[in-house]
């Protein structure tokens, strides 16, 4: 390990400041991103950064990266006061990044990937066996499971991320940025990961660690800097601080509870799905059923086939065999737009490629999914008046920030387009909700107000499907719970059996030979 | 990497499919495109006699041998996410330009041969070198679509070749340029055969073994990757457009001292060809990828496809149509082929 990485430090200077920043500002258009932030970082120090979304981390690690140049401030690295950046200088001086949003070029193989922009060459020409023996040696040093010359493009997410970090990790390190860098991992990786944080601090590398994920930061942290709104709330030691503060802290105001109460009332049937198998095979042979007044879970690991599972309801995923009742009624043609007129509505997990027109006005994204009805159009020529004053309502029940319509929706933090796409499902006369992962990339007090309006949405007679991969959000919400695993429905759990055990140990049970199986630890599990 | 945009779909289990599958799995070892041309070759040689005589394969050579380099610069675009409609007006305006300069020299100091033919050569050169230069720096700093950019300067450039001509060939080029550079046999084969090679050999070496082509190919995938990873954008990708500007130039050398006249209307249908080559040549038009042998191998391909219809006396026009075909569909299948490749990584 420590041949394979070359990282050269003065250890007598692990105490000393590597990265000093004072009064930092960054204006974009229309929002001031940074407002005169402060911030540092030690030798051999994990500092994680805290916030909301839109609260300025990710400006922040930007411009310590060097992709954007801050308006106002002074930036000190290593001693020497810096004025602008690029990224390669940032790299050639030992600031690593790695971002959520990966720096890969899919097209390229592993090894090409790693050794982009500081290719082994002579004069132009490539010395690619030397770069492939390096690359070798780094992986092999990491103890990830990479194969070299394997296509970026051809890897899960969870392998394009760690060939991300090796990236990093492949010069002389002496600032790692690590943003949400367990977001794609198994737990099996994200403690191989957390032993190389480990084994980096102990050599005076300086680390900045973005989460929302509670129990990591308690587990990495050495202290944590919180921001809002784009300014330094406060910088504090890690074991001095418990959660329910660093939310507080966070969330600007006091959280009492990250689930409200929800009323189940359950009814009637609304929606049955009996012994649906995909044409991908991704889901075979699942039943379930959805009813008025209550909130249904579907709970699984990554790729278990939940996702599938209603947007195949949705008439999204071809249906090889099976059927589906709405309210008694064996439904005829599935595609989306006749679900729709019988008053189902999905709402996708990934809001900006499958979600939203970005360009678009938050008006024109909210009614998009009921053109057809008469109160939108007469025939084919649109009610632009009735169309304002339906959606400037809709907006106001959703407590959209700033209750505008106007706007486009590629303005808006993650939350508040979370509530248009919501909207969507209020403009028209829907009564089964199918949500995709309807918090992921969200933050705490937006959460809590998709909760509320859930609970809204039950008491107005709605059916609710909520599929999740963040278990306690399943767990609190769900009045029953499936559970399923590998494409297969294992477990429909409802009261008290409905706890992070049960549904586990059958996330679990059918592979018990798999590392993951002993690891799941609720240290980890996301709150926040 | 080793598989093109036209390889075979993956074999279906089906019994009556087995015959397919195995012709699939044949096929994707050589490559389609390889078989293709392989079979086209050989159904010329043998139902058509025409096609093996001296002068006619001589022709094909020097029309591939043309189509390659501008397409090996269509392609330099095309890996760099971009795109170069202006090839056509720079082979146009180079041809133009090098015959002017060049009777104007010639006529100026009948002795200075030399002379002349160095700075008409120069001059084309130069006109690929700007439009390139122009094109890039367009698309690079001031983020036009490429599209626009270079239907533009195609426009400007058809533009100042007319001017320049009334429509009128250029004639009075030093006989040397004509006889012993444009129509001369070298060991047995046309001088284009040669050029054309350097030219592959140097862009693949380019591609395959030098930082150069490493970042030409991790701009076109991502170029925000390319970015924080500290490659120089912008320079690589005015560079890609000049080469190609270039390259064009080049071609259009060939062309005119063949022709031994400096000509507005020289182009043809060079620009489509060139893109027509590149994409069924598997170079993505999102950007990425594209292998300058298999740019040659289909630049080939279609001046034997072009060479055979003119055997078979098939109308020009029609072949302007069938031309359009082959485009459109050797996007169509790169296109499907992409979608075969999400799904299977979904599974």
């Amino acid at each position: 390990m420590a041949g394979a990485l070359t990282i050269h430090h003065r250890m007598n200077d692990t105490a000393g400041t590597l990265l000093a920043l004072t009064g930092i500002s960054k204006r974009f258009p229309g929002v001031l991103a940074l407002d005169a932030v402060d911030f540092d970082l030690r030798h051999g120090e994990v500092h994680v950064l805290f916030g909301e979304n839109g609260a300025g981390k990710s400006t922040l690690i930007n411009i310590i990266a060097g992709t954007y140049a801050q308006d106002h401030g002074g930036f000190v690295y290593q001693g020497r006061e810096i004025r602008r950046l690029n990224p390669h200088q940032a790299r050639v001086m030992g600031i690593s990044p790695v971002f959520q949003e990966f720096s890969l070029v899919p097209e390229m193989t592993v090894d090409e990937n790693l050794f982009l922009g500081r290719e082994h060459a002579r004069f132009f020409f490539l010395n690619k066996r030397a770069m492939r023996t390096r690359a070798r040696e780094v992986i092999a040093a990491l103890g990830f499971d990479l194969d070299p010359t394997a296509t970026v493009g051809s890897l899960s997410r969870a392998h394009q991320q760690m060939v991300e970090i090796a990236k990093a990790l492949l010069t002389d390190v002496r600032l790692l940025i690590l943003d949400e860098p367990t977001a794609s991992l198994t737990e099996a990786e994200t403690i191989r990961l957390f032993e190389l944080i480990d084994r980096l601090r102990a050599q005076g590398v300086g680390i900045i660690y973005v989460s929302h994920r509670m129990g990591e930061i308690k587990q990495v942290a050495d202290r944590i800097t919180i921001l809002r709104d784009g300014r330094k709330i406060a910088t504090v030691n890690a074991d001095s601080i418990s959660e329910t503060e660093l939310v507080e802290l966070m969330a600007g105001r006091k959280i009492d509870v990250l689930f409200p109460h929800i009323d189940h009332r359950p009814a009637a049937t609304a929606l049955d799905v009996r012994d649906l198998t995909l044409a991908s095979g991704l889901v075979r042979n699942v039943s379930f059923h959805a009813r008025v007044g209550e909130i249904t879970g579907i709970a699984g690991l990554v790729g278990c086939g939940k996702s599938e599972l209603i947007r195949a309801v949705f008439g999204l995923d071809p249906i090889a065999t099976g059927t589906i009742h709405l309210f008694g009624q064996p439904t005829t043609a599935l595609d989306p737009a006749s679900m729709l007129r019988a008053g189902v509505c999905y709402f996708p997990s990934d809001r900006v490629a499958e979600g939203l027109a970005l360009a678009r006005p938050i008006r024109e994204n909210v009614s998009m999914a009921a053109l057809d009805l008469p109160a939108f159009a007469h025939g084919q020529v649109l009610r632009r008046n009735e169309e304002k004053k339906t959606i400037q309502d809709i907006v106001d029940r959703l407590k959209l920030r700033p209750a505008q319509i106007e706007p486009a929706v590629g303005r808006l933090s993650g939350g508040n387009r979370q509530k248009v796409v919501l909207g969507r499902g209020l403009a028209r006369d829907i009564r089964v909700f199918l949500f995709d992962e309807p918090t992921v990339g969200i933050d705490v007090g937006a959460k809590l107000e998709v909760y509320e309006l859930m609970n809204i949405l039950l008491g107005m007679g709605a059916a609710i499907v909520l599929v999740s991969s963040e278990l306690p959000e399943v767990l609190h919400l769900s009045n029953r719970l499936y559970v399923m695993h590998q494409s297969r429905m294992v477990a429909e759990l409802s009261g008290a059996d409905i706890n992070e055990q049960a549904v586990l140990d059958r996330f679990f049970r059918q592979d018990t030979q798999s590392p993951t199986a002993s690891l799941p630890t609720p240290a980890v599990a996301a709150i926040a | 990497m080793t598989s093109t945009a036209l390889d075979t779909p993956p074999p279906a289990p089906t019994a009556r499919r087995i015959g397919t599958a195995a012709l699939g799995r044949a096929l994707r070892r050589i490559g389609f495109l390889p078989a293709l041309l392989t079979v086209l070759i050989l159904l010329l040689v043998l139902f058509e006699p025409r096609f093996v005589g001296m002068f006619n394969i001589f022709n094909v050579l020097r029309n591939s041998c043309a189509l390659m380099i501008v397409a090996a610069g269509q392609m330099l675009v095309l890996v760099v996410g971009g795109f170069d409609l202006s090839v056509g007006a720079v082979i146009a305006l180079t041809s133009v330009v090098t015959a002017k300069v060049m009777a104007v020299m010639l006529e100026a100091s009948p002795d200075q041969v030399p002379m002349a033919i160095a700075a008409g050569i120069a001059a084309g050169m130069a006109c690929g070198f700007v439009t390139g230069l122009i094109n890039g720096a367009c698309v690079a700093f001031l983020r036009i679509s490429p599209f626009m950019v270079t239907l533009g300067t195609s426009s400007i450039a058809t533009g100042v070749a007319l001017l320049l001509t009334n429509g009128i060939p250029i004639y009075g080029m030093p006989e040397v340029f004509v006889k012993d550079f444009g129509r001369a046999i070298w060991f047995g084969l046309p001088m284009p055969v040669y050029v054309s090679l350097a030219v592959l050999l140097l862009v693949w070496v380019m591609q395959k073994q030098t930082t150069v082509g490493r970042y030409i190919h991790a701009i076109g995938g991502n170029v925000q990757a390319a970015m924080v990873s500290g490659v120089n954008t912008n320079f690589y990708l005015i560079l890609a457009y000049t080469l190609c500007g270039m390259l064009a130039s080049l071609t259009s050398l060939l062309l005119t001292a063949r022709l031994g006249s400096g000509q507005a209307t020289m182009s043809g249908n060079l620009m489509l060809e060139s893109i027509a080559a590149a994409v069924i040549a598997g170079v993505s038009l999102r950007g990425g990828v594209g292998r300058v042998e298999m740019v040659a191998l289909s630049a080939l391909f279609l001046s034997i496809l072009t060479n055979a219809m003119n055997l078979l006396k098939i109308n020009s026009k029609i072949q302007t149509i069938f031309m359009g075909i082959i485009v459109v569909a050797a996007v169509a299948l790169d296109e499907l082929a992409k979608r075969r490749n999400q799904d299977a990584r979904e599974r």
